[in-house]
């Protein structure tokens, strides 16, 4: 099934987790923010969401800036 | 000298707040950071790029700095309380400094789209601090929405061209009962002191310190540039003249 994450379309199993996909890209999760259907998640709640079809996905994380 | 500034009730000793951007390694920040004696410290949020995963910038600021994200990137109010209330979640930090820019160019802020932005957030409990272009009406408005502190540019962000701005920001020091800090444009030590002698409570730094041949070195040169304006400021400096004034007595020369 395909979801959206970071406004580019991506594949994905059917029933995976949000902390599944998550670890699957290798990202440290005490390093990025997570936006789910634009509702904030928090780390504890990552093994509880399982991602459907169309979910949007915004994987953040802070940079140098003024 | 005890000369706290004071922000949402917090006291800081230092009137340099610093940005993260631009370095050429994320490595010299600490030392930026600890050799410029900042306590608040900007950053950016940004997309993850999936295929390159990078180091998170929080990783590189010391421990006790007050944290100040940025909402750079938002076009209007609406993604500018979006982007504060992820960075909010992401690091726990109250303190937003609202950016708001729709014009690729100078790189203006929309101080309409930042006002409602203001409103918003202040409601919610952020410490907000907007950047804004320097206008006394506008200024206004964002202390009536909330804001904490107000932060007009010296010149446009990056170009290092110093206090150009300097007369609107005079006028918003002298009328306007919040802290004026003048963030974007200072290029040289010198220009920071300029703005702390005026009046101003502090002075946000990025490029000229980024891009500086030594940056450690260059933080601390702002650091006593801004100590120095400030102490100016405070001591009340003498008024200026047309013509001479002799320094010596004009009395008893030896003829």
């Amino acid at each position: 099934m395909q979801i959206i994450v970071n406004g580019e379309k991506t594949t994905v199993n059917e029933g995976i987790t949000l902390h599944d996909f998550l670890k699957h890209k290798g990202l440290d999760p005490q390093k990025v923010v997570v936006e789910h259907n634009y509702r904030i998640v928090r780390l504890e709640e990552w093994p509880n969401i399982v991602l459907q079809e169309n979910d949007n996905l915004e994987i953040l994380k802070f940079v140098g800036g003024g | 000298m005890d000369d706290k500034l004071v922000i949402a009730g917090q006291e800081l000793s230092s009137r340099l707040f610093i940005g993260t951007g631009k370095f050429p390694s994320h490595r010299v920040i600490p030392e930026v950071i600890n050799r410029s004696g900042a306590q608040v410290v900007t950053v950016a949020l940004r997309r993850v790029n999936l295929d390159y995963p990078e180091e998170n910038m929080l990783n590189y600021i010391p421990e006790g700095c007050i944290i100040m994200p940025n909402t750079s990137g938002a076009r209007n109010a609406e993604e500018a309380v979006r982007i504060a209330r992820i960075a909010r979640a992401a690091c726990g930090s109250n303190w937003i400094k609202i950016e708001v820019i729709n014009d690729n160019k100078y790189l203006l802020p929309d101080n309409y789209e930042t006002i409602k932005a203001t409103e918003i957030l202040a409601k919610e409990g952020f410490i907000v601090l907007p950047y804004m272009s320097p206008d006394l009406i506008a200024a206004r408005r964002l202390r009536d929405a909330g804001a904490a502190a107000v932060m007009p540019l010296g010149a446009p962000i990056g170009t290092n061209k110093g206090l150009k701005a300097r007369e609107l920001i005079k006028i918003m020091i002298d009328e306007i009962d919040l802290p004026v800090i003048v963030d974007a444009g200072l290029g040289r030590p010198s220009h920071a002191a300029e703005a702390m002698e005026m009046g101003a409570a502090a002075v946000l730094v990025n490029t000229a310190i980024a891009t500086a041949d030594d940056p450690v070195t260059m933080a601390e040169a702002f650091a006593l540039a801004v100590k120095a304006g400030r102490m100016a400021y405070l001591a009340g400096m003498g008024v200026v003249k047309e013509y001479a004034e002799a320094s010596s007595p004009l009395t008893g020369f030896l003829r």
